[in-house]
């Protein structure tokens, strides 16, 4: 059972980080399908900066940590940026445009995490022992204690910033005046635009920060959930479509992500726990977050409430001069 | 914040007063395509060193470099293109389909199940009983998202994302189920020793797979199809207003909810055809990777062809022979073959860029109106 748990926890952070991005780029109106993409730039981005420094003698694991963030974060965000760019100021269909940046993210990490070491003229599979290692310190220091430490320390620093994070996401969108300039944005821009706010700025600013934001999911999963290597298995392009359903899951809200998140986590691995199944009944429950998240999409379209709607304006572009 | 001494931007955006003529338009797409491969080139030699010049060369040689490569070629063309045409109605409706997917895994998981339980039957009609029980499973795979979205308005995009995953898991669970030899966790190829049953022959030879095969004739067919059924027909005509408008689609009085339904079972019923393309033509097993997301692919290959199926063609081919190529790069440079994903991926941002210079014009400071 606590493993259960642990395993939900680990699971759920990596979506949580995904989700709580593309809340954010959802919010602006914009609906990108490149989350997966971001993530595996993100994910890789991360990867590499640690790898370089640990290549070229680095050994203390904070500064490995802080390059890894940094860069992490810069490579989602060029990510964002592209998408941006293509939708808000080209006028490109967001659907396709996302897709496209979901097979570009994939095709540059996959080929850069397989390659990357081959180039750099070492053997085998890319590996950052010291950073991964310090993104874990005190997970390995305190696992197996109590119950308690196992629950909540099993994994690393990363699984709280997710917390702290979707509590100061949730305070901005609903106690800020930029987060309510941003809903208004989503809802119509015209409007806004009308009541003096900069849509394009805030567009742009949100799509980069979103994707900045998903990119930490991609980290927490090279770095902590596969502690510091990298899998050509397309782990990270499923993760990051079930970020996407979480939002919806979620209704586009701060705290139900939180709560999703885990939940999603626990739907996940509950095969595990029920007895009786052989290998093949085994990969149709498999199936539950997927069918679980299907049902909750019709359930909301059923009831119709007015707050549990997508942003009005999401997925169509704006441009002044056609309103 | 604006000032009205504020300086003229450097250039403004606007809409193109009249349509650009044809040759014009492709003419704005192949800049932005050679710019792509430009940018890839720099690409390639700042990350790997080579030389891009000879890394396209191999690419053009892994294409097309053997008989058996060049059908290879063309067989992953048809496939993508099959996808690309069953995807144009749906989308020309601006009805998002992204569940190609599963609609392509249900249909090659409908082929596989007849060649597994009807290998008795002559090869003839075993083949036409597989293209009929694909093409109902695509048809119920699109049908479900169709209705929902007719009747509730559920945002179809995430419905068919989510029936993608759920097709996934159900493949999972037949290939455990047929599994042979048993712990090998995959279906092998299917009849292969047994004689073949249920596999697409050779159109000009004996054989099978070797040279080109009826694949290519069943998707040129379906091409077709699709080209008089969305440019000639009165359905095609009523895909079209709805796509341009579903107010005035209501207005007009078509039936809006109907024709979603009906245009979404045709979309997913010809998605699974390609599924029993892929199983029947080329892989003659079934997996989760069946599909390999080509159905995320095509639907960039129908977009950029703006639904026209005879422009599909090409972008096909565009997209298959980077595919080939990179693999080609891959092995004889001995680097992975991701490397066609982000190339792809280059090019797709560079051609959907383009679009926008087709559509609208830049209008630089101080130049006069005309």
């Amino acid at each position: 059972m606590i493993q259960l748990l642990t395993s939900a926890i680990a699971f759920g952070t990596i979506i949580m980080f995904g989700a709580m991005g593309e809340i954010l780029i959802e919010k602006a109106g914009n609906l990108n399908l490149g989350i997966p993409g971001i993530m595996y730039l993100g994910g890789i981005g991360g990867l590499i900066a640690s790898f370089f420094y640990e290549l070229n003698g680095g050994t203390n694991p904070f500064v490995g940590i802080l390059l890894s963030i940094l860069c992490c974060m810069a490579c989602a965000a060029v990510g964002g940026l592209i998408y941006a760019f293509l939708t808000i100021t080209l006028r490109a269909n967001q659907n396709v445009t996302g897709l496209t940046l979901t097979i570009f993210g994939g095709g540059v990490a996959n080929f850069l995490g397989g390659s990357l070491n081959t180039i750099a003229g070492g053997v085998g599979q890319i590996s950052v022992p010291i950073t991964s290692a310090g993104f874990r310190w005190y997970a390995q220091t305190f696992a197996g204690e109590n119950w308690f430490m196992r629950i909540f320390l099993q994994r690393g620093f990363m699984a709280f910033l997710a917390i702290v994070m979707a509590l100061v996401l949730y305070y901005f969108m609903n106690r800020t005046r930029t987060g309510l300039n941003l809903r208004a944005v989503g809802e119509n821009p015209g409007t806004a635009d009308a009541a003096g706010i900069n849509v394009t700025k805030y567009k742009y600013v949100a799509n980069i920060v979103g994707a900045g934001i998903s990119g930490l999911g991609g980290l927490f999963y090279t770095m902590d959930y596969i502690k510091g290597t990298w899998a050509n298995d397309g782990t990270i392009e499923g993760l990051g479509w079930l970020a996407v359903a979480l939002v919806i899951f979620a209704s586009w809200r701060y705290l139900r992500v939180l709560f999703g998140s885990y939940l999603f986590g626990l739907v996940y691995w509950a095969y595990l726990y029920i007895p009786g199944l052989n290998r093949s009944t085994l990969e149709l429950f498999k199936m539950l977050p997927y069918v679980v998240t299907l049902v909750v999409l019709i359930a909301v379209s059923l009831r119709k409430k007015r707050e549990n709607q997508p942003p009005a304006s999401l997925g169509l572009p704006y441009f002044r001069e056609e309103r | 914040m604006a000032k009205n001494t504020k300086k003229e931007p450097l250039f403004r955006m606007s809409k193109r007063g009249e349509v650009m003529p044809g040759w014009k338009a492709w003419g704005t797409r192949f800049i932005g395509f050679l710019l792509s491969l430009v940018v890839s080139a720099v690409v390639i030699f700042a990350i790997t060193g080579l030389n891009p010049i000879e890394v396209f060369a191999k690419m053009g040689e892994g294409a097309f470099g053997s008989a058996k490569k060049s059908w290879v070629t063309v067989r992953d063309a048809m496939t993508m293109l099959c996808i690309a045409v069953g995807l144009a109605p749906a989308f020309k409706m601006r009805f998002w389909n992204i569940g190609a997917e599963g609609q392509i895994l249900v249909g090659g998981l409908a082929s596989a199940a007849c060649m597994i339980y009807l290998k008795s039957l002559p090869g003839l009609v075993l083949i036409i009983v597989m293209m009929i029980t694909s093409l109902i499973a695509g048809g119920l795979w699109g049908l479900l998202p169709a209705v929902f979205k007719a009747k509730w308005n559920t945002n179809e995009t995430l419905f068919t994302l989510m029936m993608n995953y759920i097709a996934i898991q159900l493949t999972s669970f037949f290939v455990a189920q047929w599994e042979n030899p048993p712990g090998s966790n995959s279906v092998g190829v299917i009849n292969g020793r047994t004689g073949n049953q249920g596999w697409l022959p050779n159109l000009f030879s004996s054989g099978f797979n070797k040279d080109f095969g009826w694949n290519v004739i069943i998707v040129l067919a379906v091409t077709l199809f699709m080209y008089l059924y969305l440019n000639k027909s009165k359905h095609g005509y009523e895909i079209s207003v709805i796509g341009d408008s579903q107010r005035t689609a209501r207005y007009a009085g078509i039936r809006v909810n109907y024709a979603f339904v009906r245009t979404m079972v045709l979309s997913g019923a010809i998605c699974g055809l390609a599924g029993f393309v892929a199983v029947s033509g080329s892989s003659h097993t079934i997996s989760t990777s069946t599909a390999g997301g080509r159905g995320f692919t095509a639907i960039i290959v129908a977009w950029l062809a703006q639904f026209n199926s005879i422009v599909m063609i090409i972008f096909s081919f565009l997209l298959v022979v980077l595919q080939k190529g990179a693999q080609q790069i891959a092995t004889s440079f001995g680097l992975n073959k991701y490397i066609s994903e982000m190339i792809t991926g280059i090019i797709l941002f560079f051609l959907l860029g383009s679009e926008f210079f087709v559509n609208y014009k830049l209008r630089f400071r101080g130049r006069k109106e005309k």
